[in-house]
């Protein structure tokens, strides 16, 4: 079967795309670009770099912009996916949905509209085991936002190696915080993946933060060898 | 050891990630052996041993295990309880004479219980996540005991155990599947049971 995945160049979405691969083909990567850093359905953060990340994958990307208004969204993804059907012949899609209803009920709907299978490989999966599988499993992200108290500054731009990854385990249980970051308490980007044929290199970025929210941003990047 | 039924359209699909997997994950946190089997490899002895049995959901696309149901035949003489989960609940509807027709469901959607049942237990109303593109009209033999605005959401048998639910209860609302482990009781052959007994299997 035809895959499109729905990425926004996190570590959830990648690793639900490295599980699709596993099983289906992966015909495209489909990424919205959200214009409002606070979309209820879209990630936001460095999703202008998901054209390289798609690059070092070897895949296709289908971008659509959106204002990022609730009421628009589903149009605007439904969009997307339709694109991802006449350019790439995709029968299905994945998404990196692991607990939030509300993202997977829009997407199911879509997909129920247009015909299309929709999976969520990541299902209800236990946060700490997950992030302990995407590490494991070769997966190289760092932190590109936080918008939650216990995650400061110092968060901004950091790789989730396996000393990050307990920090923010910890960090989770003890602020009742979910520790996937699935509620929006931070966001990640991708640098290396098992299915990359070249990894990102961050040539320039800039941190901003505010508050208690921050944003790691990214001016440039290049491929390099893996 | 619960047998937990793949309906999915493969073995090892993505949709045994999504409906199969978090169903075996609640089982074995029940104290019980998940054994994960899809629908058409089940072996007669693997049914013989079973405490009892999960038919779990697949996807909303989803609809090869209608065409497919010589292979739940051993339902009708199981004596064990049985849980249908969406796609699973149309397989017990159907091999006990009842119809599915089209009707989607997709969401959280507010349920009324309107019979009461030992499976739940205290509740009248509550909100379950619904992701059908088929609805159930129970056969006679069984009693709706929740509804919702799109159709019977939980039916049972009038003399067995044997349960379906169109929601999934793996989203939100472990406690009712927690509840159907109570009803399997441990039969006691040798090397069945509980974990601690024998290893976990899956497919």
């Amino acid at each position: 079967m035809r895959i499109g995945v729905l990425f926004s160049g996190g570590k959830d979405s990648a690793f639900a795309c490295h599980r699709a691969m596993e099983r289906e083909e992966v015909a495209c990567l489909i990424t919205v670009l959200a214009e409002n850093p606070e979309s209820y359905l879209f990630h936001t953060p460095n999703t202008g770099f998901a054209a390289l990340q798609a690059e070092a994958a070897g895949l296709p990307l289908v971008t659509t912009s959106s204002r990022g208004v609730e009421e628009e969204e589903v149009a605007d993804l439904s969009l997307a996916i339709s694109r991802g059907v006449e350019e790439h012949g995709i029968e299905g899609v994945v998404t990196g949905a692991i607990h939030s209803v509300y993202q997977a009920t829009r997407v199911q709907r879509v997909c129920h509209d247009l015909g299309l299978w929709c999976f969520n490989p990541l299902w209800q999966r236990d946060e700490e085991e997950h992030l302990e599988e995407v590490v494991s499993s070769g997966f190289r992200f760092l932190v590109s936002a936080v918008s939650a108290g216990p995650l400061g500054e110092a968060w901004l731009g950091r790789e989730v190696d396996r000393p990050a990854l307990g920090e923010l385990k910890d960090i989770a249980r003890r602020h009742r915080m979910n520790p996937a970051g699935e509620g929006g308490e931070y966001e990640t980007f991708v640098l290396d993946a098992p299915f990359f044929r070249k990894r990102i290199e961050i040539l320039a970025a800039s941190r901003e933060y505010r508050g208690d929210r921050g944003i790691f941003r990214i001016a440039d990047a290049r491929l390099v060898p893996r | 050891m619960i047998l937990v039924v793949d309906l999915s359209y493969r073995p090892g699909s993505l949709s045994a990630d999504e409906f199969v997997t978090p169903v075996g994950r609640i089982v074995r946190g029940g104290g019980f052996i998940p054994r994960i089997r899809h629908y058409t490899a089940l072996a007669r002895e693997e049914i013989a041993h079973a405490d009892g049995a999960i038919l779990c959901g697949t996807a909303l696309a989803d609809f090869g295990y209608l065409g497919g149901l010589k292979n739940f035949a051993w339902l009708a003489s199981f004596p064990r309880p049985v849980l249908g989960i969406c796609a699973g609940m149309q397989v017990i509807a159907r091999i006990h004479g009842g119809e599915v027709y089209p009707g989607a469901g997709i969401g959280m959607m507010e349920q009324r219980v309107v019979a009461p049942d030992p499976l739940l237990p205290g509740r009248d109303r509550f909100a379950a996540y619904e992701l059908h593109g088929l609805g159930v009209i129970p056969p006679a033999t069984f009693l709706t005991l929740v509804v919702s605005p799109s159709g019977a959401q939980a039916i049972r048998h009038r003399e067995k155990p044997v349960y379906g639910v169109m929601f999934h209860p793996e989203v939100r609302n472990e406690w009712l599947i927690r509840g159907f482990l109570s009803l399997c009781r441990p039969s006691g052959r040798s090397g069945d049971g509980l974990i601690g007994v024998e290893g976990e299997e899956g497919t």
